[in-house]
């Protein structure tokens, strides 16, 4: 068929656009994520020692599925006991902390059974764990959640029976902005000082106490040259490292 | 008195008894108090029996959980818990709700009677 332009010339037939296909599968392995052991600490080591470190991480890493996740997911962990019946013992919690490089890299869970709280603090690489399940996927507002221990219990408790929440892959990961409510003070620690810098507690302080926590603030450490630690590059590196080796 | 936060159990620690005996659960004006660790250096840890003093007796005691971090893919427990015991390790009360470290399962043979009226594990 042609078309007669307004010149008169007849134009050549132009096919319709290809469709473009999306495809939602591919796309939804596509985040990235660096578990934070992975990245070495500051200092004077030889990097043969962390490049053998990681070796040894990738190793177990494709023997025992590690799944990714943050402070403030609630986790039930299966390790071997032989001190439990069936061999096997399951902690449900949230995590509060997670600590340490490299294989000795380590994470606290935290939950209350029969009004008692408890903490467990579990290594990721040790070969006596035998599953980890996310139950639930969920950010918080801060790093580490060891305020909990002097919230109100209701914000540390969890169903051990609970069922796995369902996420899909490629949505982000959503951040619960709970603000927790604390038990009346004495604290284990002075969360309202700004050292710590949490965002996560409803402070039913007086103003008078809040503005004298302000006291002990270190403006000047934001600046401090010397305390800079730039892991951008490094955990390009071994991201890259990492992903081609765990895909052989 | 409002001391510190406490770390493992040692002598003049505020315990908590955890067993449903008579003893531990009617209220007195002073918390039940450690006295002596039978151990060779004065620190109780988890399975070490220790002295108590409860409403003005004098009463043995095991360690059931402390507040104080132990070593990886242990429990650590947000109070001193002690289940109170006899002098031949019969405890004293018949069921302990609140959870107990696996870890004590290794002495079968001590600790058998109390394993036996606990609840849940972990």
């Amino acid at each position: 068929s042609y078309r007669i332009s307004s010149d008169g010339k007849p134009e050549k037939f132009q096919p319709p656009p290809k469709p473009i296909i999306i495809d939602k599968q591919k796309q939804k392995e596509e985040r990235r994520f660096l578990s934070p052991e992975f990245i070495p600490p500051r200092g004077r080591t030889d990097p043969l020692k962390f490049y053998i470190e990681r070796k040894d991480m990738i190793q177990r890493r494709k023997a025992f599925n590690i799944p990714e996740f943050y402070v403030g997911h609630i986790l039930a962990v299966t390790t071997a006991n032989p001190y439990a019946s069936e061999k096997a013992s399951r902690f449900v919690g949230i995590c509060i902390q997670r600590g340490g490089k490299g294989l000795g890299a380590t994470f606290v869970l935290r939950n209350i059974i029969e009004d008692q709280g408890v903490e467990i603090r579990y290594e990721l690489y040790n070969p006596r764990i035998q599953a980890i399940e996310v139950l639930k996927l969920e950010k918080r507002l801060d790093d580490n959640l060891m305020y909990l221990r002097d919230a109100l219990p209701e914000y540390s408790t969890f169903d051990v029976n609970m069922k796995p929440v369902p996420h899909l892959d490629h949505k982000e990961i959503p951040v619960n902005k709970l603000q927790v409510r604390m038990k009346p003070k004495p604290w284990s620690k002075r969360w309202e000082r700004p050292k710590y810098n949490i965002k996560g507690i409803k402070f039913e302080l007086p103003e008078k106490k809040m503005k004298e926590a302000q006291k002990w603030s270190q403006p000047w450490v934001e600046f401090d040259m010397l305390r800079e630690y730039d892991t951008s590059k490094i955990e390009e590196k071994i991201w890259k490292e990492v992903s081609e080796e765990l895909k052989k | 008195s409002v001391t510190g936060a406490c770390q493992a159990i040692q002598k003049l620690t505020r315990v908590r008894v955890v067993d449903n005996s008579a003893l531990g659960n009617t209220p007195y004006h002073r918390p039940p108090k450690c006295i002596h660790v039978y151990n060779k250096n004065g620190i109780g840890k988890v399975g070490d029996k220790i002295l108590l003093a409860i409403k003005g007796e004098k009463k043995k005691a095991l360690i059931v959980g402390h507040k104080m971090p132990g070593p990886v893919m242990t429990p650590r427990f947000d109070s001193n818990n002690v289940v109170l015991i006899e002098d031949n390790g019969n405890p004293i009360g018949t069921r302990i709700k609140t959870p107990i470290p696996y870890i004590l399962r290794q002495r079968e043979g001590e600790f058998s009677k109390v394993l036996a009226i606990a609840r849940n594990f972990v």
